[in-house]
């Protein structure tokens, strides 16, 4: 018995290293892509001997996965890895071959999503006209991508960013975008109103894009989301396709908490009525568009494509 | 009629081969469609049915009858045209004893499961063909009777269908069996089941501390509080009913008899009772191919409160309800219930008791009403959570499966 528990140990300590290595060498990969990439590294080295075996190991590995970083797409990127290996007709007698053909197609998806990016970025970036004003909350790698297509594509643009607290994100994302050159500006989270008369489009990224099309982001999209309603200018939410999660929140309060605060208060804190929350969920009705990898879409065409990817 | 030409027209303009005819029973100020129908009726040996009572103008397209003078009054006994499990079936139907979308399409199910048992196909001809022949005067019977529902026509496409794919070699006591299975099969699958799968969903939605608002009696929704209250969760519920039907009783009567701590009110007090709800729970007759949702009267009301006071309204609806009508308001196709229902005898004295000789008054007693998506937040199927705009897919899902 215990031989097995310090097998799973082990197992767990190899999955956390090798996931957090992975986030360290490369900065700017998706949390989730660093998932998915664990989670192949997991699937070569398994020595199961059923199929059904490796299903079971490969949803351990996601549940420590989600253990270390509780972000929605790590869960929702875990599970679309699975759903997508295993969609193939696994009629092989040989287990070693049937590996195989899932190892390939994972690396297959690997090389999808590791695109998915870039396909992003090159339809959003034509809704960004010149002389645009544009709205952005925290430190987004995606809508970073999409600015950087436009400023590659010789627009003119201003950015405003929020601070973001508790962390502070959106002082990254200004230095970012410093770099690239392009005229930005931090704002207090408190000042979204107050800005909001003088640009054009507000552009977010997200962490989860649920099924009634709402999107869950860092805490403050919300608020924002609102104010551009009232204001009438155009939410656009940016993200990629394994951000699609099967989640359904009616209110700020179903979203479950696994996802509303970071892995490591989860471990420690007992009550977590003293902390807050780090992010909150847009409904669908204030978002105008979602720019994805899989096209551009209005929210109600987002449970279409959920149902595609996951029936 | 206006609405019949409005409709040639459109047709004309799309496709001027195929020209869609209305529903007649959407048709009842057009004479021509009444002697259409009147002449199929004569020819199936079924009884016409006569309107009762002055028709508010704008429900004038659409039948009213009263209960009082039941179909089943002007057959003969015995009736050699119609099996007497669909006469029984009528006759429940139209005096309101068999009421409730699930419970009326699980009654014909059984009722055609009856006259399967009991037939037996002539000389020279073919089953899959002479039964569904031997159907036609039973379904134009028990439309007389109680305009049939949306589950209920899907019901029957599906019996029809399966009837029609028996193969000409089969004998009849097997395609007999095979029919009875295929019946059995859909009521087990289509709603027992249904209602499990989405009580399993829906209860991710209850939260402990809830305060639950229902309206009426569905037989769904209630499945699901029963279901809930068993797996332990802490809930009250607040049972909002409206008159003429006062349905919200019996909801009341099978929610308190398993311990579930309610309320009752009457709609109009709506308003006043929506501040303490943190979430609402409508059942459904039917799911339009536009995000729709077709309920029994009052249901669009509560659901338009319900989003003033930011509260989540749910539909909980199996997928056989889902149907492919586009309808944008609550005019057009509905049902006109008995007016004499609206009089109510208080102390003795009964109002409304001569409203026939006022030539001016009309009593309109609407069944049904639609309920735009924008108000709903989540529909419950079987196949999953949906939000109101995906019925489209759902309904390709479904015919790619067949």
């Amino acid at each position: 018995m215990t031989e097995i528990v310090r097998n799973t140990s082990r197992k767990k300590d190899f999955l956390v290293e090798y996931f957090r290595t992975q986030m360290r060498t490369d900065p700017d990969m998706a949390s989730a892509v660093a998932a998915i990439r664990t989670l192949l590294e997991f699937l070569r080295r398994d020595k199961g001997e059923t199929i059904l075996g490796l299903r079971e190991s490969l949803k351990w590995a996601t549940d420590c996965l989600t253990e270390v970083d509780s972000s929605v797409a790590v869960s929702s990127g875990g599970e679309l890895f699975l759903r997508f290996i295993s969609l193939t007709s696994l009629e092989h007698q040989d287990l070693s071959r049937c590996k195989k053909v899932m190892e390939e197609r994972g690396e297959l998806f690997l090389e999808k999503i590791s695109l998915s990016r870039t396909k992003v970025a090159k339809l959003c970036h034509t809704f960004i006209k010149d002389g645009a004003k544009i709205l952005t909350h925290s430190s987004s790698r995606v809508v970073l991508r999409v600015l950087e297509k436009a400023a590659a594509e010789k627009k003119r643009f201003t950015v405003y960013v929020t601070e973001s607290q508790p962390d502070t994100a959106g002082k990254q994302m200004a230095d970012a975008l410093r770099r690239l050159n392009v005229p930005v500006t931090v704002v207090l989270d408190a000042a979204v109103g107050y800005v909001l008369e003088k640009v054009d489009l507000v552009i977010v990224g997200a962490e989860g894009v649920v099924e009634s099309g709402g999107i869950i982001n860092k805490i403050g999209t919300y608020q924002m989301a609102v104010c551009s309603k009232a204001h009438n200018k155009p939410f656009y939410v940016v993200a990629e396709s394994f951000k699609f999660v099967r989640l359904y929140p009616l209110n700020q309060q179903d979203v479950p908490d696994r996802f509303k605060y970071k892995a490591d208060t989860l471990r420690t804190v007992s009550d977590l009525s003293d902390e807050h929350p780090m992010i909150d969920y847009t409904p669908p009705s204030l978002i105008t568009l979602l720019f994805t990898d899989l096209g551009v879409l209005t929210p109600s065409a987002v449970s279409d494509e959920l149902i595609k990817l996951y029936l | 009629s206006g609405l019949g030409m409005f409709s040639t027209i459109i047709c004309g303009f799309l496709s001027p081969l195929v020209v869609k005819r209305l529903p007649e029973h959407v048709q009842v100020d057009d004479p021509a469609v009444v002697k259409r129908l009147a002449k199929k009726l004569e020819r199936q040996q079924i009884p016409l049915r006569s309107d009762y009572g002055y028709k508010v103008s704008l429900f004038s397209h659409l039948h009213q009858y009263s209960r009082k003078a039941p179909l089943t009054q002007l057959l003969s006994i015995p009736s050699t045209v119609i099996h007497p499990s669909i006469v029984r079936l009528g006759l429940q139907y139209s005096q309101g004893i068999v009421a409730g979308s699930n419970a009326r399409s699980v009654a014909l199910l059984h009722a055609f499961k009856q006259v399967i048992r009991d037939y037996t196909t002539p000389p020279n001809e073919e089953l899959s063909r002479d039964l569904v022949n031997k159907l036609k005067p039973y379904i134009s019977f028990l439309n007389q009777c109680r305009p049939l529902s949306a589950s209920m026509g899907n019901a029957i496409k599906y019996i029809k269908k399966e009837i029609s794919n028996i193969p000409s070699q089969c004998k009849e006591e097997e395609a007999k069996t095979k029919l009875l299975k295929c019946i059995d099969r859909y009521i087990e699958e289509k709603i027992v089941l249904a209602a499990k799968a989405i009580s399993k969903y829906a209860i991710e939605k209850i939260s402990d501390g809830d305060v639950i608002l229902v309206y009426g009696c569905s037989s769904l929704v209630n499945h699901i509080l029963c279901e809930a209250f068993e797996k332990s969760r802490k809930f009250r519920v607040i049972v909002v009913d409206s008159r003429p039907r006062l349905e919200g009783r019996e909801a009341l009567r099978r929610l308190v008899q398993r311990g579930i701590s309610c309320t009752y009110v009457l709609i109009s007090a709506l308003s006043y009772i929506l501040p303490e709800v943190s979430k609402v729970f409508l059942g459904a007759h039917a799911l339009l191919a536009n995000g729709y949702v077709m309920s029994r009267v009052g249901t669009s009301q509560i659901a338009l409160v319900a989003r003033t006071f930011n509260v989540p309204v749910l539909v909980c609806c199996e997928t056989y309800k889902f149907c492919e009508r586009v309808q944008t308001d609550s005019f057009v196709s509905n049902e006109l219930d008995d007016p004499d229902d609206l009089m109510v005898t208080r102390k003795g004295k009964t109002q409304l008791e001569n409203w026939q000789d006022v030539s001016s008054l009309g009593l309109l007693n609407l069944v049904y009403d639609v309920t735009p998506p924008d108000f709903v937040d989540l529909v419950i199927t079987d196949l999953g959570m949906i939000p109101c705009t995906s019925v489209p897919v759902v309904l390709r899902v479904k015919n790619l499966d067949q």
